[in-house]
């Protein structure tokens, strides 16, 4: 009964960190445009829809192979979020807190109409580059697919901590990030770093996308919740602090899965699906009000 | 222009715009009546929201959730004990439900009111949405008051004004007419006086609530909260304040969407719907109350001019047919919304008020 119990509590957790890796593939393109630009993207979910769309794209009607797809779809994503940061954000990033937020939404609202008005809005599927074979590790029945999600993610991460400590482009994004101004009188261009960091939040965004497909089915809302799952993350974890988006996605997942296995007992039956972006709200508003700087991140500090 | 002849005007032109609302359903279809009652429903809603984030400065993007809690509040109310499986019993009249329902969304919005406080721009913005999204499915987890997914159905309860409506005569063709007060209305003209006489009631409150030293208090808070406080302007007070009035705006346009569409459901208050509100005060100008009507025609109207609708011989059919398919409209509308950031920041009431000024600064130089 007992190691029934425990088996059925590491079959939550391993599914949990899974779909915490995509939480936090997003949630890491978030904080990278905060921390940059100062903006909160809410297109960041309909970008890594419609760049999932592309991959799907490629594979059903121009019969690519997987890997190929998602290679082209990383570049043609990292091209399309530096031409939005140029042609779209770049015009009122100086402006007021409400005209971004607004651009943003626009921008979500378009991006889900075209992925709409090209591809129907009929749900599609995905394959799965890790095929559906299942082991079983002591009892606990784990799929190719979290095993590849979890892999995949953490690898992601790695490149990108490698490009932000051990490059010069990374040194400038970084600097950039903490002082614009001196940052440009030391020759780093600021603008082209910025874009560039919306080129690498669209490639963490397709990534995301991709990993998300095969499990939950490509439709044009698939990113919407979540999105908000990574705006958890990234406000747990601390919306400036990429580790913490990291460790703020992989707890948010697991904590949901945590949810849904607790459900199973009496004191917990309360808990059912449908709570579970209410869940995610609690925890973005419960952050908000105690610890509003996240795990990691340092408190804001504003001159008057 | 002094102040006064400035209010004077302000006066006329509101009495103008109060004849022109009072007479224009002579001059419409009654179909066009019911969409023009819509606008009326937004205009409410975006009065509150404006005051929240046009005056006081504070973010929503989860604004249709307090309509959501308001069409909630006067659906259960009207329908009484129907849903609960018994004869409609309790219910209560449409009409009488509204101020229930900005009461009810009103206080949840101070309760709101009260974290949002530690939360600012981007982050208060963030935490809204949130909501926003969270929404549906929390109305769907608490099925016995809400009927879940499928929602309340409000069509032909006798709460419901007008149901008993009937064609006149043996012409079909004519919408069908009832009697109240004396006077005979098609449900779609009741439905445009209805919302219409409460939204210039609410405009006129707003001014009223705007104009003092309430206002006062919210334009500082938004202009400056360090100097807010310095001059004795309690912030909790006045931006938990800002919430609630704000709410109970959003919650009467909730009442009355939920009595113009017939019934709720989770879906009739999406995210969208909240989305829209921002952008009809965007549309109309932060801060302005006038441009508001601009705003609440363009979030009912754009959706139907991004299907080309009314808009048929100005547009090429190659542009229309593609716009007519599914997504089409959203595109339209997601673009019109950028550009309209770049070359409109302050909205329509904006540019308005930006040529008005110009005009008034030159009578003053030619007077000189």
């Amino acid at each position: 009964m007992v190691a029934a119990a425990f088996t059925d509590f590491m079959q939550q957790v391993v599914s949990g960190l899974a779909s915490g890796g995509i939480y936090a593939l997003l949630a890491l393109a978030l904080v990278i445009i905060h921390r940059s630009t100062g903006v909160i993207n809410f297109a960041q979910g309909e970008m890594a829809t419609l760049s999932t769309y592309i991959a799907w794209a490629l594979i059903a009607h121009h019969a690519w192979s997987y890997w190929p797809a998602f290679a082209a779809t990383l570049v043609l994503s990292f091209i399309g979020g530096v031409g939005i940061h140029r042609v779209v954000i770049r015009p009122v990033e100086r402006g007021s807190v409400l005209r971004i937020v607004i651009v943003t939404i626009g921008l979500l609202v378009a991006i889900n109409g075209f992925v709409v008005w090209q591809w129907s809005g009929e749900p599609q599927q995905l394959q799965s580059p890790f095929g559906t074979n299942v082991y079983d590790i002591g009892g606990v029945i784990v799929a190719a697919q979290d095993i590849g999600t979890i892999a995949v993610a953490l690898g992601i991460v790695l490149l990108l901590w490698g490009l932000f400590q051990f490059t010069k482009v990374g040194l400038a994004l970084r600097a950039v990030a903490v002082n614009p101004e001196e940052a440009r009188l030391v020759g780093v261009r600021v603008s082209w770093m910025l874009a560039l960091g919306w080129g690498l939040a669209a490639l963490l965004g397709a990534v995301a996308g991709m990993l998300t497909a095969p499990t939950v089915g490509l439709d044009s809302n698939m990113m919407a919740a979540v999105l908000i799952y990574a705006f958890a993350s990234a406000v747990l974890g601390g919306i400036d602090s990429p580790i913490g988006a990291v460790v703020g996605g992989l707890a948010i997942g697991v904590l949901l899965n945590m949810l849904s296995f607790l459900s199973q007992y009496s004191a917990f039956d309360w808990f059912t699906e449908e709570l579970r972006l209410p869940m995610a709200l609690l925890i973005i508003l419960v952050v908000l009000l105690v610890r509003p700087q996240g795990i990691f991140g340092r408190p804001e500090v504003k001159r008057v | 222009m002094t102040p006064r002849t400035q209010r004077l005007a302000g006066f006329v032109a509101f009495a103008a715009f109060v004849a022109f609302v009072l007479v224009l359903p002579q001059f419409i279809s009654d179909f066009k009546a019911r969409e023009y009652a819509y606008v009326g429903i937004y205009l409410i809603a975006l009065l509150g929201l404006n005051i929240l984030t046009g005056y006081t400065g504070q973010i929503s993007l989860g604004h249709g959730a307090f309509m959501a809690i308001g069409g909630y509040t006067t659906a259960i109310l009207m329908a009484g004990n129907e849903q609960f499986g018994g004869p409609v019993a309790g219910g209560l009249q449409d009409v009488w439900t509204l101020p229930i329902a900005g009461l009810v969304a009103g206080l949840s919005g101070l309760a709101f009111g009260l974290p949002a406080l530690r939360l600012a721009g981007l982050y208060l913005a963030l935490a809204t949405f949130a909501i926003a999204v969270a929404l549906p499915s929390t109305v769907k987890r608490f099925e016995e008051f809400s009927g879940g997914g499928q929602g309340i159905q409000l069509f032909g309860l006798p709460t419901l004004t007008g149901s008993n409506a009937a064609a006149t005569g043996d012409d079909f063709s004519a919408p069908a007419t009832f009697d109240l007060l004396g006077i005979t209305f098609t449900q779609n003209d009741w439905m445009y006086y209805l919302t219409w006489s409460i939204a210039l009631v609410m405009f006129a409150g707003a001014w009223l609530i705007l104009r003092g030293r309430t206002g006062r208090a919210f334009r500082a808070v938004r202009d400056s909260e360090t100097a807010a406080v310095s001059s004795g302007v309690s912030l909790a007070r006045y931006k938990t304040l800002a919430f609630g009035i704000s709410a109970a705006y959003a919650g009467v346009a909730g009442g009355l969407f939920a009595i113009a569409s017939a019934f709720v459901n989770p879906d009739t208050f999406p995210i969208a719907l909240s989305i829209f509100l921002l952008v009809g005060i965007v549309v109309g100008g932060l801060g302005l109350l006038a441009g508001l009507v601009f705003g609440a025609i363009f979030i009912a109207f754009l959706p139907l001019w991004a299907q080309g609708q009314d808009l048929g011989s100005l547009l090429p059919d190659r542009i229309i047919e593609e716009t007519q398919k599914p997504g089409g409209p959203a595109i339209v509308y997601g673009v019109v919304l950028i550009l309209l950031m770049f070359v409109l920041p302050s909205g329509v009431g904006g540019l308005f008020r930006r040529v008005g000024g110009r005009i008034t600064s030159r009578r003053y130089s030619r007077s000189k």
